[in-house]
């Protein structure tokens, strides 16, 4: 079986997060870059299917330069080998103009099951996987607590906010997986030596055929217009209980009219 | 006037809150037109009617509800085509997002999810980085696809009721749609309480708990103000509450009137997913939490003593 996960270099969530006064775009210089962490779990499910039915697993990502860190991290887990979308003419793409250099790119390298995780923690637009399934005329299996493999046929429970569905369909597909679904690996010493001689193939817009118009800042579909960080909140009351916390609590709420 | 396009949430009787928010926002730039997937449509008309749907369009086949994402966007594309809308709105929940992302590659139209607010020219609020940043932003291609976040925008009904005239659709779902078949379903038990993510009241706990057995504490709390459960991500890794519930960067966004945090830090993690609640209160027994930062009210001390005397407090005045 021939699975790619898809990742995304994002700013670190514990680090302070914000974007760019000259374009407004995400300022990435501004705040460690790690691997978006739901996709560490799309990995893991990658590496699980291709160790139970078979297979290769390619990493791909689409990023600056930079990205390559990210890359090399999912190699160590494991992965096979790598490719990296790289292209000044993607900065300042939006979801849409993404969805449609990933689906060029997948369509170039092939699969049978491409992974991603649900959502990426900087823009958290959760449609990526969704607009893939779409442009690239495959089943869409999104939002994945568990999967299920049977020759070519698959099977997960999609996670909904009322429980979940059991959701069928036949390979090739694209699936996205939420946290839980598994526990990333760790990677190991000798993952970390062997991950810095595995093939990175690097592709540019020109190689994908991907017309500059449709992506980055210039083509995105979408703008931001204004953005300022929000005001701190004013300071609240705080008390300290002194056997009379829950009552003054209560008080508090009998105020505000929410008792 | 154009149609604004208003995509349906409902559970086949009643309709979902996010509905009517969304036609709380639409009134503002065009003649709402519902459009409703499956059965239930005639049971929904007089709410659509009463918070200003002039049209309905009903495609009432169940075959909606069978398959992922799919002919929902085949649904809308083939009525964007017919009545060029000015807009689409749809409900920000995980699926809206995914029938919304399949829409825009359909229409080659820009999308913008998450959005808390919709103003003039249908320039849209959003909160970047889990509520750190407030942005505006615009589609500037296309027809807009909004995917608007629930319990954001207040829903009220319209001064005058709209015609809510139901337009039969019958939208043959391709083959292609039918990819992704659902063949089962799971509804965990969540009892009397309101949705996570509509819910006007959120009462989350946290590490401070101490066990899942503990969460009954946090339940108690929460039914008595007839709120939602929410826990903390140190709760869902733990196993003491199931993952659906999780609020925070990787679980749900929610912006409740009221947010209860109890035994909660407030790393940063969790904060994404509250801090734009409207009134935030705090129970935690270390005055050196973040959490206390974004407190209206909070009480540093046990929550094993704070709770209980607030949930008798509570019963008191509401009995």
């Amino acid at each position: 079986m021939n699975i790619v996960v898809c990742i995304k270099q994002v700013p670190d969530t514990w680090s302070e997060r914000t974007l760019k006064a000259s374009d407004n775009t995400l300022d990435r210089d501004a705040a460690d870059a790690v691997i978006n962490e739901t996709d560490e779990f799309a990995v893991e499910e990658g590496l699980r299917l291709a160790e139970a039915h078979g297979g290769e697993v390619t990493i791909f990502s689409m990023g600056p330069e930079r990205a390559t860190e990210a890359i090399r991290k999912a190699l160590s887990m494991g992965a096979d080998k790598a490719v990296h979308l790289v292209d000044d003419g993607l900065a300042g793409t939006d979801a849409l103009g993404t969805s449609a250099a990933i689906a060029a790119v997948l369509a170039q390298i092939g699969f049978d099951l491409v992974i991603l995780g649900a959502e990426s923690t900087d823009a958290r637009t959760g449609v990526l996987a969704a607009m893939l399934a779409e442009r690239l005329g495959v089943p869409q299996l999104t939002l994945a607590s568990k999967v299920q493999i049977d020759g070519s046929a698959i099977t997960i429970h999609r996670l909904m906010d009322y429980g979940y569905d059991t959701v069928e369909a036949t390979l090739p597909a694209v699936l996205s997986v939420v946290e839980k679904i598994n526990e990333p690996r760790y990677p190991s010493f000798k993952g970390i030596m062997a991950a810095k001689k595995k093939p990175v193939q690097t592709l540019t817009l020109a190689d994908i055929g991907v017309d500059p118009g449709a992506v980055g800042l210039a083509g995105a579909a979408t703008e931001v217009q204004t953005w300022a960080k929000r005001p701190p909140k004013q300071a609240g009351t705080i008390v300290t209980d002194d056997g009379d916390g829950g009552a003054k609590a209560a008080e508090f709420l009998a105020e505000r009219k929410f008792i | 006037m154009a149609e604004i396009l208003v995509l349906a949430e409902h559970d086949g009787e009643s309709v979902k809150k996010v509905t009517l928010e969304l036609l709380t926002a639409a009134r503002q730039f065009g003649d709402p037109a519902v459009v409703w997937t499956g059965p239930g449509v005639e049971a929904a008309r007089s709410r659509l009617a009463e918070f200003g749907a002039a049209k309905v369009y009903a495609a009432e086949s169940a075959d909606y509800d069978e398959y992922v994402a799919a002919p929902k966007a085949e649904l809308l594309a083939e009525l964007v085509h017919r009545v060029s809308p000015a807009a689409v709105l749809i409900p920000g929940a995980a699926e809206g997002r995914e029938v919304g992302g399949r829409l825009a590659v359909k229409i080659g139209s820009g999308i913008l999810t998450d959005v808390v607010g919709l103003g003039d020219d249908l320039v849209a609020d959003q909160v970047n980085f889990g509520g750190a940043i407030n942005v505006t932003s615009r589609v500037r291609s296309g027809v807009p696809i909004i995917a608007v976040r629930p319990n954001a925008i207040a829903a009220e009904p319209a001064a005058a009721p709209g015609a809510a005239v139901i337009e039969p659709v019958a939208a043959e779902i391709s083959e292609a749609a039918r990819a992704a078949r659902i063949t089962g379903r799971v509804v965990q038990e969540r009892g009397e309480r309101p949705e996570l993510t509509e819910a006007s009241i959120v009462v989350s706990g946290g590490r401070g708990v101490g066990s899942g057995e503990n969460m009954a504490l946090i339940e108690r709390l929460a039914d008595s103000l007839g709120a939602a459960v929410g826990a903390s991500r140190a709760v869902t890794d733990a196993g003491w509450y199931p993952h659906q519930f999780q609020v925070g960067q990787t679980g749900k966004t929610v912006s409740p009137q009221l947010y209860v945090a109890v035994g909660i830090s407030g790393a940063i993690q969790h904060r994404a997913g509250m801090q734009t609640s409207k009134t935030i209160m705090v129970v935690n027994k270390d005055p050196e939490a973040p959490i206390f930062e974004l407190a209206d009210f909070g009480v540093v001390g046990d929550l094993f003593k704070v709770v209980p005397q607030l949930v008798e407090e509570i019963e008191k005045r509401t009995s």
